[in-house]
């Protein structure tokens, strides 16, 4: 009996459930005959109106590129601008043959073969419905030749942009850098829709790191386009946010000091405001021509500048790692005074060589006999190695690592543009790590006059220069010290960044060193005096010769017998005023000789103009 | 014993297999046109659906008995998942969440669209049909705790079709007509609560229906590009690959959710009938496997899998025709994407699976 019910109730359900998926069924065919109602609604009876709307005029939306941000110098002077250019573009999509059409079109504009080749490379990237670029930089005679024949050529038009142009051209590549066309691996990482109408992108230097704000916000317009995809008539539009303008800390007039002092040489300069850290001078020799790169560098140009053997496209101010050289001596200087392995007047007996106890190798000084009874002062004006050597020892790798940290060396210095290297500050850590090797006594020693492990870039050289003249504010450099809004002219500062102040364990530490500076350029027997003759006011510097390789125990260095690219680099870093200083600068010559002759005057130079400024304006 | 057919030897139906192979044909063809001629992205496609036909013959081997019994495992291991999600999606924010979830985001939740009427049929089988109220009430339980944790990552087109596949289980039970129309009026009471809850762009999807014109430029856009698409396609549409609107238009994904557009832009109206024939033979199978299937499980599980594949027709192409809400459905075996496809293919194997282990018993 039981059984039976469970029978009885199984074939009751397969019917219930039969009976539910015959309603199902029904149910799916109304809803199928209400979609094909819809469609034929669609398709049939409104056929014509749609057709009209996909037909003669339909409706399409264009993003409108904001306009970049113009960036200016401290002094106002224009130094990236957008030029009007007209191209002559192609809707692919309209062009029975192309190659007859480039046949007509060469008739009445210069057509190249280099740009039938671009535009037909271009041309299977691209939809055929999106304009495709045949002749770039039309001048306004060729643009009005087409105006006057556009009637015949249907899906092709000329088309107005803008083109980023640098008029000082490589006087400011290194710190500008270039916009160029914007390519795949930009396309993975910017927000697509904003970019939607722009076709370059900040590639090198500010135009790269200040990208979101030269860029601005795209905008959009809703445009009626007939058959051929002319524009009848824009419908709506929401106005594009133009880039914001940047106002750079460079200073031109300096800046060309440095440059023309730097003329066919190699080298890096760079001045810093110790006060703000506005970098008012940033120079790489030699530099290169930027606008080549906006619309693509030709292989042949590039590869000469890739093969250069004085490699201009490195950034020698940010990436130019340089032994510091003599450079190094105040520093150490300070460093002895506030660990108190030295006093001021303490003396040491140079007789022009230094050796470790036990050991029979001699650290030479540049001085073949000697310098004699010297105190801190006087190794500083005559940048006695033979001290340094013994102060170095006195102070060990760990103090001098820490130290000489505090005013940013072997770390970024932080400059408001990529790509810049940390150069190297050696420490006892650092050898076992990369080399895998105990740290010797004889590697200090060498570290005190700035050779051995030890690299500096000469942004790193400029910002622990200004650190020192201004006692101890470590402020970060920078190149934009403002923004301006280009349609309200209103302007926006940015603000300064500072770093921990390196205190000393006696203030007095600083005069003391500052003075021995002074007395570099100033002093009788200074290294620098010649420099510093009849100056309207005083500074304060160090010479450095930096050693590119190494000289044998028994020999000399010879200027005339070493080819130029060993000889030795030449630095100096200096600060102006003394008392109040506001400017800072590091001067690196590669193969230059020495500091006293190549470096030091460019420094003079170069504060004579700046100074000259200074007092103008104080009337 | 009965001779047994090839079909049920390898447990494939022909027919349906046959069916399903001519739509990821026209699937392709159309994928080639709307992905701008495209030929890596017909050929990346094609890799899927072929991995996406193994998965579903693998499927059909096991026995509708083996899936009943492991349906609430199935079910129980898919909620800690969709859990998982939530409790990482509130973790991290940013980019990164969205690539954590990348993951996990679609298959809990996707993996719901087959362990939830799976689920339901296997708690609705071995009791006496029609359903009492209370095992309704329980059913209904069943169904909301995955929906609302779905609903909640927000993903309202997939949870849509979870809700589908579970009362479609519901509905083929037998449910009393009464008890229907009593729920019907309670959800249509709870709409305005579903309005407090749901998104501001969800919230926009609606009102854009019901007024395209009123923001052409945002969400309206699609739809009035999308009308437009389809209606110039006319009767006999503009040809394969010579479709202007949808091509020259900014018509946003034309190779996924709107491939239907781009579709009847160039086979028009009549390939839209064909189409359509394809999908209703295709319905037509499964439901009458879903009739002649052998016990109760199957025959609910076979029809709901079938329902919900009809939803998905039926939404998609409202939605692209502008009669329903822009919800994330794709137009199922045409549109580019693997996720759902990889779901819809194994629904077709169970249903496979109902249909080729019956046995026989000979008299």
């Amino acid at each position: 009996m039981a059984q039976e019910t469970i029978l009885k109730n199984s074939e009751h359900e397969s019917s219930l459930i039969a009976k539910r998926v015959y309603i199902s069924g029904l149910i799916i065919l109304l809803l199928v005959l209400m979609i094909i109602s819809r469609v034929f609604y669609l398709t049939v009876l409104e056929y014509d109106h749609f057709t009209t709307l996909s037909k003669s005029n339909r409706v399409k939306i264009t993003p409108i590129p904001p306009i970049r941000g113009l960036i200016y110098s401290r002094d106002g002077i224009l130094l990236a601008e957008n030029k009007p250019i007209f191209s002559l573009e192609v809707i692919p999509e309209q062009i029975d043959d192309v190659d007859e059409l480039i046949n007509q079109l060469k008739k009445i504009i210069s057509i190249e073969d280099n740009d039938i080749k671009r535009f037909k490379k271009s041309l299977k990237k691209k939809r055929r419905f999106e304009n495709v670029a045949l002749r770039l930089n039309l001048n306004e005679e060729e643009a009005a030749l087409f105006a006057v024949n556009r009637h015949r050529f249907s899906g092709v038009d000329v088309v107005a942009g803008l083109n980023r142009y640098y008029p000082l051209g490589e006087e400011l590549v290194h710190s500008i850098g270039y916009v160029a066309r914007i390519d795949e691996d930009d396309m993975k990482k910017l927000n697509a829709s904003n970019y939607s109408g722009t076709t370059h992108i900040g590639k090198l230097g500010i135009e790269k790191s200040y990208e979101s704000l030269l860029h601005g916000d795209v905008g959009y317009q809703q445009v009626e386009v007939n058959a051929q995809g002319r524009v009848i008539r824009v419908l709506d539009r929401t106005a594009p946010k133009p880039g914001e303008n940047l106002h750079l800390t460079i200073d031109i007039s300096l800046q060309r000091v440095a440059i023309e002092a730097l003329k066919n040489k190699r080298g890096a300069i760079v001045a810093i405001d110790p006060r703000n850290g506005d970098i008012l001078t940033f120079v790489s020799s030699p530099g290169y021509d930027p606008n080549k790169f906006v619309n693509g560098i030709d292989t042949k140009s590039y590869k000469a500048l890739l093969s250069s053997k004085d490699k201009p496209l490195i950034n020698r101010a940010t990436q130019g790692k340089y032994p510091p050289g003599s450079t190094i001596k105040p520093f150490m200087g300070l460093l002895a005074l506030n660990n108190g392995v030295r006093n001021l007047n303490d003396e040491s007996w140079c007789p022009g060589w230094f050796s470790l106890k036990g050991h029979e190798h001699r650290y030479r000084d540049w001085k073949k006999q000697g310098h004699g009874h010297t105190d801190l002062h006087k190794a500083i004006i005559q940048s006695c190695d033979v001290f340094f050597y013994i102060l170095a020892h006195e102070l060990g790798i760990n103090r001098i690592h820490q130290g000489l940290s505090k005013f940013g060396l072997g770390k970024k210095s932080g400059i408001d543009i990529s790509g810049e290297s940390k150069a190297l500050l050696p420490s006892r850590e650092w050898k076992r790590k990369a080399l895998g090797q105990a740290w010797f006594p004889g590697e200090t020693l060498i570290i005190g006059i700035g050779q051995g492990y030890a690299l500096t870039t000469p942004i790193q050289l400029a910002k622990a220069t200004a650190s020192l003249a201004s006692r101890g504010n470590v402020v970060v450099p920078r190149l934009v010290f403002s923004t301006s809004s280009s349609i309200t002219n209103e302007k926006k500062e940015l603000p300064i960044k500072t770093e921990d102040k390196i205190i000393m364990n006696n203030e007095r530490y600083w005069g003391d060193i500052i003075q021995s500076m002074r007395d570099v350029v100033h002093g009788v027997s200074g290294t620098a005096w010649r420099s510093g003759l009849n100056a309207k006011y005083e500074f304060a510097g160090k010479t450095g010769t930096a050693q590119v390789i190494g000289i044998a125990q028994d020999k000399e260095y010879n200027k005339d017998e070493i080819s130029e690219e060993f000889q030795d680099h030449a630095l100096f870093i200096a600060f102006a005023p003394v008392e109040s200083p506001e400017i800072a600068v590091a001067i690196i010559v590669e193969n230059g000789g020495g500091g006293s002759k190549t470096a030091a005057p460019i420094a003079r130079k170069m504060f004579d103009n700046f100074m000259n400024k200074i007092l103008v304006n104080k009337g | 014993m009965e001779q047994q057919s090839l079909g049920q030897r390898l447990h494939i139906d022909f027919p349906l297999l046959f069916a399903i192979f001519v739509l990821c044909l026209i699937g392709l063809l159309v994928l080639y046109s709307a992905g701008g001629q495209d030929i890596q992205l017909v050929y990346r496609q094609a890799v899927k659906l072929l991995i996406a036909f193994v998965g579903m013959i693998m499927i059909a081997q096991l026995s509708p008995a083996i899936l009943e019994r492991w349906s609430i495992w199935l079910f129980i291991f898919g909620i800690i998942l969709l859990v998982l999600v939530i409790f990482y999606g509130d973790v991290g924010k940013g980019a990164q969440r969205w690539l954590d979830l990348k993951v996990f985001r679609f298959q809990p939740s996707e993996i719901m669209k087959l362990t939830v009427p799976m689920m339901i049929a296997s708690y609705l089988a071995d009791k006496s049909l029609p359903p009492k109220f209370s095992w309704v009430l329980m059913t209904c339980v069943l169904i909301l705790i995955p929906v609302l944790l779905i609903a909640k990552q927000p993903d309202l087109g997939t949870a849509l079709l979870v809700a589908t596949a579970g009362f479609s289980v519901l509905f083929i039970a037998g449910i009393s007509w009464r008890l229907l129309m009593s729920m019907g009026v309670l959800a249509a009471a709870c709409a305005p609560i579903l309005w407090y809850v749901m998104h501001d762009y969800q919230k926009r999807r609606v009102l854009t229906l019901l007024n395209p014109e009123e923001d052409p430029l945002g969400a309206g856009y699609h739809i009035i590009q999308s009308k437009i698409a389809i209606g110039s396609g006319g009767f006999y549409g503009k040809g394969w690959l010579k479709g202007t609107q949808s091509h020259l238009e900014f018509l946003p994904e034309r190779s996924t959710d709107f491939i239907f557009a781009v579709f009847c832009e160039e086979f028009g109206m009549l390939g839209v009938l064909l189409l359509l024939c394809v999908y209703l033979f295709i319905i037509s199978r499964g439901l009458f496997i879903a009739i002649n299937a052998q016990n109760t499980y199957g025959r609910l599980l076979a029809s709901s899998l079938t329902l919900t594949f009809f939803v998905y027709v039926f939404v998609n192409i409202g939605m692209v025709t502008g009669q329903l809400p822009v919800v994330g459905v794709p137009l199922p075996l045409i549109s580019h994407g693997g996720t759902s496809m990889v779901t819809l293919m194994l629904g077709f194997g169970i249903i496979m699976s109902v249909h080729t282990h019956r046995r026989f018993l000979s008299f």
